[in-house]
């Protein structure tokens, strides 16, 4: 459907191009300004190339229809910057900024973000010559200047065996008045290779993309490219599906539950989660023969079936594993000085959540409804639904609360899965060509929130433009804030309960 | 208080016998590969030609598979019309050479050794690591993390990673080596005081792995820094790490 403000379009349903009006600039910002600040989310903004130029595409969720708004608009080489009237607006702006060339003029932070050439040789929207060096976090960082205040500088490399990035505390005593994040250590270069002649590694890609979210950055692909290329998947498939997502989404949770655990000091569910989440792990592997599910999903369905045999095994493990894990919990939850600890300690309200675009756990313990699962389905999700866990304070204590409530709904969801598996074939071959000239937006909610690949195919049908948006890439400024007026020594606690993907964001 | 110990009581005891038993892995799991060459007919590259990170070569009729830039996903065994080709349930496979990492279906494979006896001495019973994640895509990371865990408790063998690389005896790198995680590399490197061991971890550290090629690495930390044991695998196994730091330090042969 096609409307004067934008093409409607919904999860893993292709929109031809031509059906995505192109707005003049100024209509395409006053469009996307309104329409987020009316309870709606930036789910995605990115540049593709065109003709000799770049054209910007806006994919924005609205709360009611269950679908998206897809506009576009050709900024040239500047335009009038929508962060300073929509600040979800603000990493993508640099984004675009840092890919291609384009300088979004009034915006209020505009410093690369994964520090990398710009992907238009000539273009830098900084004017850096081709010769000059870019080292990652030498820039500008926000200052608060005072006799009494002072400044605490952590990362690249950190205290555990954790991927690296770089924090900036502005400190009053132990207060921190703001905390800046900067990234892009781990920037592989990922999404521009994922375009043009499909290469022999693109699975690959996808499940290392984040590595610990192999089936979420899998399965957004393989949907994506099965909606383009029109293959159906079997009904089986997709539960096969279901189950590998909610075992990937049970192994964090207890993983990130045992962590929590640890950073307040209380080791018996501390050591309890470290080898529950490897169990949870090695049900995964017994599906596939790998801990992370590498190689399990494809376009078309699953490489790897499950036997009767299998499926029995699973769920034996399954049993035992969320036996111990409730106990491990249970003793977590009733544990007074670790619920001291949880509560009021790095708290977001419902407002800020709603206006950085927050998504996933971070977002849900805002009391705010949003799961890909519950509002856009697609798979097994538009079959069987799985209840929405929220609650409503916005700290510690609720993304805690909410990975326990999702860890009961998922052990559910996929003992269901495997006492009743449906019958039918693993796999369909995609036998078609991507249709060309076509945008299809395929969101899946990983476990950390909601993974949007956004797929445009060319005249030849191939890709030519794959843009990839990490739950994290919203998430990371809701740390920050949520940081602020808080001791820096609850930094750990703080972080951990976002638990969020330095890679998934590099790309 | 009391039912912190009634949990515990029901959790159980979890540690695992390693190395003396070895828990039995996934019947899917895909280790060490195996190739009868004297199967392949001369002008095949099948294999090599399904491999997504170039790993297989086929020259003068004889193949070669480097386990270093294998990502273990099984399309060569799966593409393979001779069935010459498969993955074995070996999960041990660390070795000290790089090139003990090319296969080429012939001779016994050369498990890593020990440190040179004047290094054990230096470091006694006690090996700390410090971890560097170089563009890792935190599956390595993880598998790692997990040694510490009361499944493996790597430091009932004396082996820890820690915080500052003052306090370390050696480097344990996952992950390509990114452009822009070299210099914080290479600082982590250099205040590490001697003898600093050189760990690669996973196919990227070894090789760059699916990443190699890419303007935006390095092709893994032997570009960088000489490597002392090399840990393959896309992540590797769990076991596949700890069977290499024991190997390492001479508690397994």
């Amino acid at each position: 459907m096609n409307t004067a403000c934008g093409a409607q379009a919904f999860n893993c349903i292709p929109v031809h191009l031509s059906e995505i009006p192109v707005l003049s600039l100024a209509l395409f910002r006053e469009h996307v300004v309104r329409r987020v600040a009316e309870n709606g989310r930036l789910v995605s903004l990115f540049g593709s190339p065109c003709g000799s130029g770049v054209r910007l595409y806006a994919v924005l969720g609205t709360a009611d229809s269950g679908g998206f708004t897809v506009l576009a608009a050709d900024p040239g080489d500047r335009y009038p910057a929508l962060t300073p009237d929509c600040a979800q607006a603000s990493w993508f702006e640099r984004e675009i900024a840092e890919q291609w060339g384009i300088r979004p003029d009034g915006h209020p932070w505009l410093k690369p973000l994964r520090f990398h050439r710009s992907w238009r040789a000539g273009h830098d929207a900084w004017g850096r010559g081709p010769g000059e060096p870019i080292e990652p976090s030498v820039t500008e960082f926000y200052r608060v200047e005072g006799e009494e205040v002072h400044e605490v500088a952590v990362g690249p490399v950190h205290a555990g065996i954790i991927e690296p990035g770089h924090f900036r505390f502005q400190c009053h005593g132990e207060n921190v008045m703001h905390l800046e994040i900067s990234l892009g250590y781990q920037h592989r270069g990922i999404e521009r290779r994922l375009t043009g002649e499909p290469s022999p590694r693109i699975m690959h890609y996808l499940e290392a993309l984040a590595g610990d979210t192999s089936i979420g950055h899998g399965l957004a692909y393989c949907q994506g490219m099965e909606a383009l290329t029109r293959t159906p998947v079997s009904f089986r498939a997709e539960e096969i599906r279901g189950i590998a997502l909610e075992l990937e989404r049970l192994a964090n949770h207890a993983g990130d539950l045992g962590a929590l655990s640890g950073d307040v000091g209380y080791l018996p569910t501390a050591s309890f989660c470290g080898r529950l989440r490897g169990d949870l792990l090695n049900i995964t592997a017994l599906a596939c023969g790998n801990r992370f599910g590498r190689g399990w999903l494809r376009p078309g369905g699953v490489a790897w079936d499950l036997t009767p045999d299998l499926l029995g095994q699973m769920l034996d493990r399954l049993d035992r594993t969320s036996r111990d894990l409730n106990g491990a919990l249970e003793l977590l939850f009733n544990s007074p000085s670790v619920m001291a600890r949880f509560e009021e300690t790095g708290a977001l309200t419902p407002a800020l959540c709603q206006e950085l675009g927050l998504v996933g756990v971070a977002a849900r313990a805002c009391n705010v409804g949003r799961d890909v699962r519950f509002e856009r389905p697609a798979g097994i999700y538009r079959f069987v639904s799985i209840p929405l866990t929220t609650w409503p304070t916005g700290d510690v204590f609720a993304r805690a609360q909410v990975r326990r409530g999702e860890i009961r709904q998922s052990t559910h969801f996929i003992r269901q899965r495997l006492e009743e598996l449906s019958e039918g074939s693993a796999c369909t071959a995609p036998a078609r060509r991507p249709v060309a000239d076509s945008l299809v937006i395929s969101l899946v909610e990983g476990w950390r929130g909601e993974i949007c690949h956004a797929i445009i195919t060319g005249a030849d049908g191939r890709i030519a433009r794959y843009k990839v948006v990490d739950p994290s890439f919203h998430n990371w400024m809701g740390l920050a804030l949520a940081l602020r007026g808080q001791q820096i020594s609850d930094f750990p606690l703080c972080n951990k309960s976002f638990n969020l993907s330095y890679c998934g964001f590099d790309l | 208080m009391i039912g912190a110990l009634l949990a515990r009581l029901s959790q159980g005891y979890r540690t695992l016998k390693y190395p003396e038993e070895t828990p039995p892995l996934s019947g899917r799991y895909r280790g060490l590969p195996q190739f009868d060459g004297t199967r392949c007919p001369a002008d095949c590259t099948v294999c090599s030609g399904a491999c997504p990170t170039g790993a297989i070569t086929r020259s003068e009729g004889k193949t070669r598979l480097d386990l270093g830039t294998c990502l273990f996903c099984g399309q060569c065994a799966a593409a393979c019309p001779e069935h010459a080709l498969t993955f074995s349930r070996e999960h041990r496979m660390a070795v000290r050479q790089r090139d003990g990492l090319v296969l080429d279906g012939a001779g016994p494979f050369p498990h890593a050794a020990a440190l040179e006896p004047g290094l054990r001495r230096l470091l006694g019973r006690s090996l700390r690591l410090r971890e560097v994640s170089a563009g890792g895509c935190n599956a390595c990371e993880a598998d790692t993390n997990v040694l510490s865990t009361i499944s493996y408790d790597l430091a009932r063998f004396g082996i820890q990673f820690v915080a500052s690389p003052r306090h370390a005896d050696g480097l344990l790198v996952t992950g390509p080596v990114t452009r822009n995680m070299e210099t914080a590399l290479m600082k982590t490197y250099e205040a590490i005081p001697e003898p600093n061991v050189v760990i690669a971890a996973g196919a990227c550290a070894i090789s760059g792995g699916m990443f190699s090629g890419h303007d935006e690495v390095v092709r893994g930390v032997g570009e960088l820094l000489p490597v002392d044991l090399f840990v393959p695998g896309c992540p590797p196994h769990p076991l596949t790490i700890l069977d290499g730091l024991l190997r390492l330090i001479g508690r397994v042969r």
